[in-house]
């Protein structure tokens, strides 16, 4: 197979394209993919402050290379979630990838800052760990992107993710969430602006962009998301795509396109109810916001058994750096 | 010729030479959902392994639902 725009051996397939790419020039169609997502949805300005919360994975690690890669003022965010050695493994990457760059790369840790991981707090809240995951995530991302003073904050979710995504909220008619699946969330009263450069780019592109540009990073899959219902979807998305390639992309960029906005008023009405946090100020529709109930109840669930050898739990510190 | 896979992490020996697509085939993988890896270098499907090759068939998948 030959690349499509300079006849070198390729490296890589892109069946939706119907193309192979050599290495040089597959670098740079990832760069104009996501040049081109920045641009459509006007998600980031030059002298923009960008946040790029980092997980060790492809997506997010292979983000924060693009955007610099394009010009972009960006720093990292890492999130320690207390997930045993998948974390200790997670951080390693992230942190590599930083140093060995020399870009500032904040770390923030859940168990060390709230005194509990996702494990324990999804249990005690009686949520699947990927839903107390993502709204620790959404919360304190929003947080310490306020608190450093970032303009936006940009997170490596790729079209395979939003595909995904889409399909769940379609297969529910979940109409405001479908109203919120946007690749921009502007900034609000208590809301950093959230973009999403990497809908342009499925997740093998990304596994593939990292391979070519040396970045090293955990492959292995977080173990809370066994059996979730996204890799369900996905598993059922690309046995399409395998067949008819091209329509994970018709689907989601086609929703953009043409049908997402005929949701936007079912998310607004969520919008108007927002007051802040009785507890931490962030905004809720409710008097508490999730983040701050997650950490009640995990506080206070008996110590799980895992750590009845350890003596008492991890008492709550002051915010900053671990 | 050594063929590493993941999640499990595991090794199996294959003969070549071989097609990359016949050999995913016979692994009854998803070309959309792997990279195949010889010797540091992703391959395509029509690449034909020979005996001796290190190959790599890395799952790109992963499943944050949020
Ligand atoms: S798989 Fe679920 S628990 Fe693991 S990091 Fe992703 S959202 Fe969090
Ligand atoms: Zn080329
Ligand atoms: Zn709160």
């Amino acid at each position: 197979m030959k690349c499509r725009s300079c006849r070198q051996p390729a490296v890589i397939e892109v069946r939706r394209h119907n193309a192979g790419f050599c290495a040089g020039c597959f670098l740079r169609h990832c760069r104009e993919q996501v040049a081109r997502a920045i641009h459509d949805h006007a998600m980031v300005e030059r002298g923009d402050r960008v946040l790029v919360p980092v997980s060790g994975g492809k997506d997010s690690l292979g983000l924060w290379d693009l955007l610099l890669d394009l010009g972009y003022e960006a720093d990292g965010l890492y999130l320690g979630l207390g997930i045993g050695e998948y974390s200790d493994e997670s951080r390693a990457f992230a942190t590599g990838f930083a140093e060995g760059r020399g870009l500032s790369l904040r770390v923030l840790d859940l168990p060390a800052e709230h005194g509990f991981g996702i494990p324990d707090g999804a249990a005690a809240a009686r949520r699947v760990p990927c839903s107390a995951c993502g709204l620790s995530k959404r919360h304190l991302f929003n947080e310490a992107a306020l608190e450093g003073g970032y303009d936006v904050v940009a997170t490596g979710h790729n079209l395979d993710d939003e595909a995904a995504v889409l399909f769940g909220n379609v297969l529910h008619w979940s109409t405001e969430y479908l109203g919120r699946q946007l690749p921009v969330l502007p900034a609000a009263r208590g809301f950093v602006r959230k973009v999403k450069p990497l809908i342009r780019l499925g997740e093998r592109e990304m596994a593939a962009y990292c391979v070519l540009r040396g970045i090293d990073y955990i492959v292995e899959e977080c173990p809370m998301a066994e059996g979730n219902r996204h890799l369900g979807y996905k598993a059922a998305l690309d046995a399409i795509e395998e067949r008819s390639p091209g329509s994970k992309a018709s689907f989601y960029l086609g929703f953009l396109e043409r049908a997402s906005h005929r949701f936007v008023p079912d998310a607004t009405v969520e919008q108007e109810r927002l007051g802040p946090c009785i507890s931490c100020g962030a905004p809720t529709t409710g008097e508490v916001c999730a983040f701050c109930r997650l950490v009640e109840k995990a506080h206070a669930a008996p110590a799980p058994r895992s750590e009845a050898v350890s003596v008492g739990r991890p008492r709550r510190r002051a915010r900053g750096d671990a | 010729m050594k063929i590493r896979l993941r999640n499990p992490r595991r090794e199996v020996e294959m003969a070549g030479p071989l097609r990359v697509h016949v050999l995913l085939d016979r692994l009854a993988l998803n070309r959309e959902s792997v990279l195949v890896i010889r010797q540091d270098t992703l391959v395509t499907g029509d690449v034909l392994l020979e005996d001796g090759d290190e190959v790599e068939v890395r799952p790109v998948i992963s499943g944050g639902g949020a």
